[in-house]
């Protein structure tokens, strides 16, 4: 029998190493699963997870994906770390992107090198607004901030919706809900490509993100708070002020992230824009451990899963929810190798049937089972 | 173990660059490569686009290859997605949603070699042509059928996003409804999505609890056919025929029949006479068909729809033909007068008698 023993501590080792162990064993599941769908599975998983990284056009594309997942996620971590719970990143994405969006949109057609970094602050600005209503609504009122945030989710899809079909539509489009084509886009970094620089700027925000949470006393009253609130209360940490902290800073770069991909990749704001990036970059978030250094490459890992699902579907006529089982496994397995960062396996043999139930009465040291899985 | 996961990465790459460089040397024949924006089992829209391909490939069997992508939403990821599949050698890519307009139109420029078309945009370039179908025509017709049958006066409507497209086939339906029924009425819901069968269910219910007894419908999923059913009321499939989903209560349905355009256009790429361009094909060029007559149309309704279908397509009916006011009953056709295809293809009115007002 396979018996879990609580750990007296949690194990340094297993937390890092459990999303390598996630990792490893949705890799032998996605093998069994193109097995049984009478796909070559060697073949199929080089497709989604070697093709990609092959060409330039492919990690180029990873870059593009990355950005907005990695942006979003180091934001979340912030929050996720003192327990506060934005789960409306997607939203704060969409009012970045309208926000800024709308600000090229006002001055068309002037241009000049002047309107990025402010379409950029408007972007910041925007999502940090957003973020600022489930941050009062709980600081004043008490309200969950994990519902405040995910309704106004759907408020901020159909507010641009609204807003494309209406004032900021392409007076030229043949009434299509589209905004013009903006006369400005992102700085490439790779030329011929569409990785732009957003990617650099996630890059360095995860870097401010590392320097905060691990080498500023925020990072510390963070932790605190997240772990045992109490404490935090009693060393005199205000619990107003860091969940004002969290909101405004994670809605502000997942406004960015959203300005980054309107002014980048598509150029234009168009109903579809909100794309699930403030979804799937809770899963990165808590991927990479809520570390930034973690978060780049589970976000880059989620990238490949994209990518990587539509070029099995373009060549070996996958389907398209490929990408989402492999998500879904991911995020499974991850919670469930979890245990044993709080509990250590140990193999009991069987003891035949009607054996006196002594050995937990010998042994009045051992810890109380708290768990049991049949082997 | 470290270097066992090594070699197989190895290995695995050498087999990539085996199987890579198979698929280069085959690269002699067109391959065409459609992107669909919902499910290819929607059992609407992008089923029936790919109805085509599976008549491309009867077609012209192992003359060519094909690929696609289903599920592409219209956003970031269009374009990255209409790029791979130029940049692994589709000679022509159908690209069948509106909001993929602006990336296929950025991808062409790049692949200046590969031919693409864009279904139901306005944007063209010398690698780029656009197709779309009459389906106002259909509207029509299944306009008459419905005011015929309507025994509230209420036609129940449900519509995706107020694009043209949309516009025009609610004022279709209306118009055709009118002539044959005075006291008939049209609501519409939008509900802002082309497949949502949760949101299409609602909006269809939304509607039956405003008295319509004949839904239609401008959106992809079966949904609202099947709560027709339920509900012992009418309904129109749309994009395909979904009969199977409401056997007593499906009228009629405007099928879009892609298949002869598809073959036209490969036929002309294999030829290499393939030019840019626009094409409006409707009734008359069997890209807008009607699924077979419900037993619960009476004879004379019957030979009411065929006759406007066989005078459209000889051409002696316009579906938009004056007089016709707007909704605010500003003029818009004088008597006799018939819409132009640019107005058409911009309209952004309801015609005088539609209610409510169209979300701006």
């Amino acid at each position: 029998m396979l018996k879990l023993e609580p750990r007296r501590e949690p194990s340094r080792l297993m937390f890092y190493l459990t999303p390598f162990l996630a990792i490893v064993l949705t890799l032998a599941a996605g093998l069994l699963l193109f097995r049984v769908l009478g796909k070559p599975p060697v073949a199929a998983m080089q497709l989604i997870f070697v093709e990609p990284l092959r060409s330039l056009r492919g990690l180029s594309e990873l870059l593009v994906k990355a950005t907005p997942l990695i942006l979003i996620a180091c934001g979340l971590a912030l929050g996720f770390r003192a327990s506060i719970w934005n789960i409306g990143a997607e939203g704060q994405f969409t009012i970045g992107a309208l926000s800024g969006g709308a600000v090229a949109l006002a001055v068309y057609p002037a241009t000049g090198w002047w309107l990025l970094p402010l379409m950029s602050l408007a972007g910041i600005a925007g999502g940090a607004a957003w973020a600022a209503i489930p941050a009062l609504l709980r600081t004043r009122f008490n309200a969950s901030e994990i519902l405040v945030s995910l309704m106004l989710v759907y408020v901020a899809v159909l507010l641009l919706g609204s807003l494309v079909h209406g004032p900021l539509r392409d007076p030229d489009g043949m009434n299509f809900p589209e905004s013009r084509i903006f006369q400005t886009a992102l700085p490439l970094i790779i030329p011929g490509t569409r990785a732009h620089i957003g990617f650099v700027v996630a890059l360095v925000v995860a870097g401010v993100a590392w320097l905060l949470l691990e080498r500023h006393i925020i990072g510390f009253q963070i932790k605190v708070l997240g772990q045992a609130p109490r404490a935090a209360r009693f060393g005199g940490f205000s619990d107003t002020a860091l969940t004002w902290l969290c909101f405004l800073v994670s809605g502000g770069v997942a406004g960015l992230a959203g300005l980054f991909e309107a002014a980048g990749p598509v150029g234009q704001l168009v109903p579809a824009l909100p794309a699930g990036y403030g979804f799937t970059a809770i899963i990165v978030a808590f991927l990479g451990r809520l570390h930034p250094a973690g978060i780049v490459l589970a976000g880059l890992l989620m990238a490949l899963t994209y990518i990587g699902g539509e070029t099995a579907q373009i060549s070996m006529s996958l389907p398209s929810a490929t990408t989402s089982v492999f998500q879904g496994m991911f995020l499974f397995f991850l919670l469930a190798t979890d245990v044993l960062v709080k509990y250590r396996p140990r193999w009991i043999p069987a003891r035949p049937a009607g054996a006196p139930a002594a050995p937990a009465a010998a042994k009045p040291s051992a810890p109380v089972v708290a768990a049991r899985v049949e082997a | 173990m470290k270097f066992r996961t090594f070699s197989k990465i190895t290995a695995a790459a050498v087999a990539a660059l085996a199987v890579a460089a198979g698929s280069a040397l085959a690269q002699t024949k067109p391959k065409v490569s459609f992107v669909y924006v919902g499910p290819i089992g929607d059992m609407g829209w992008s089923y029936q686009h790919h109805q085509g391909l599976e008549a491309i490939k009867k077609e012209f069997g192992d003359k060519i290859e094909t690929n696609y992508v289903e599920n592409v939403p219209e956003g970031p990821d269009a374009e990255r997605v209409i790029d791979q599949l130029a940049a692994t050698g589709s000679s022509i890519i159908f690209t069948t949603s509106f909001g993929f307009m602006n990336p296929t139109i950025k991808v062409a420029a790049r692949y200046p070699n590969v031919k693409f078309e864009h279904a139901t945009g306005f944007k063209q370039a010398p690698n780029v042509a656009t197709y779309n179908a009459r389906f106002y025509e259909g509207r029509h017709v299944i306009g008459l059928i419905a005011g015929k049958m309507t025994k509230t006066n209420t036609i129940g409507y449900i519509a995706s996003f107020p694009i043209p497209e949309v516009v025009m086939g609610i004022n279709s339906a209306y118009l055709a409804a009118k002539s044959v029924n005075p006291n008939v009425k049209i609501k519409v819901v939008w509900v802002s999505t082309w497949f949502d069968p949760g949101k299409e269910a609602d909006a269809a219910k939304a509607l039956v609890d405003q008295s319509a007894d004949v839904l239609m419908q401008h959106t992809d999923s079966p949904a609202p056919v099947k709560y027709a059913a339920e509900k012992g009321i009418y309904a129109f499939g749309q994009a395909s025929d979904m009969t199977q989903f409401a056997p007593e209560k499906h009228l009629t349905a405007i099928i879009d029949n892609w298949n002869p355009y598809y073959i036209s256009r490969v036929k002309a790429l294999i030829a290499g006479t393939w030019k840019s361009g626009d094409t409006w094909d409707g009734i008359k060029d069997g890209t807008v068909v009607f699924a077979p007559w419900s037993k619960s149309i009476p004879a004379d309704v019957v030979k009411l729809a065929e006759t406007a279908r066989d005078e459209i397509a000889a051409g002696k009916r316009h579906p938009f033909t004056g007089p016709i006011n707007k909704q605010d009953g500003s003029p818009w056709l004088k008597a006799g007068e018939t819409a132009s295809d640019k107005d058409l293809s911009s309209m952004n009115f309801y015609v005088q008698g539609v209610e409510g007002a169209l979300p701006k």
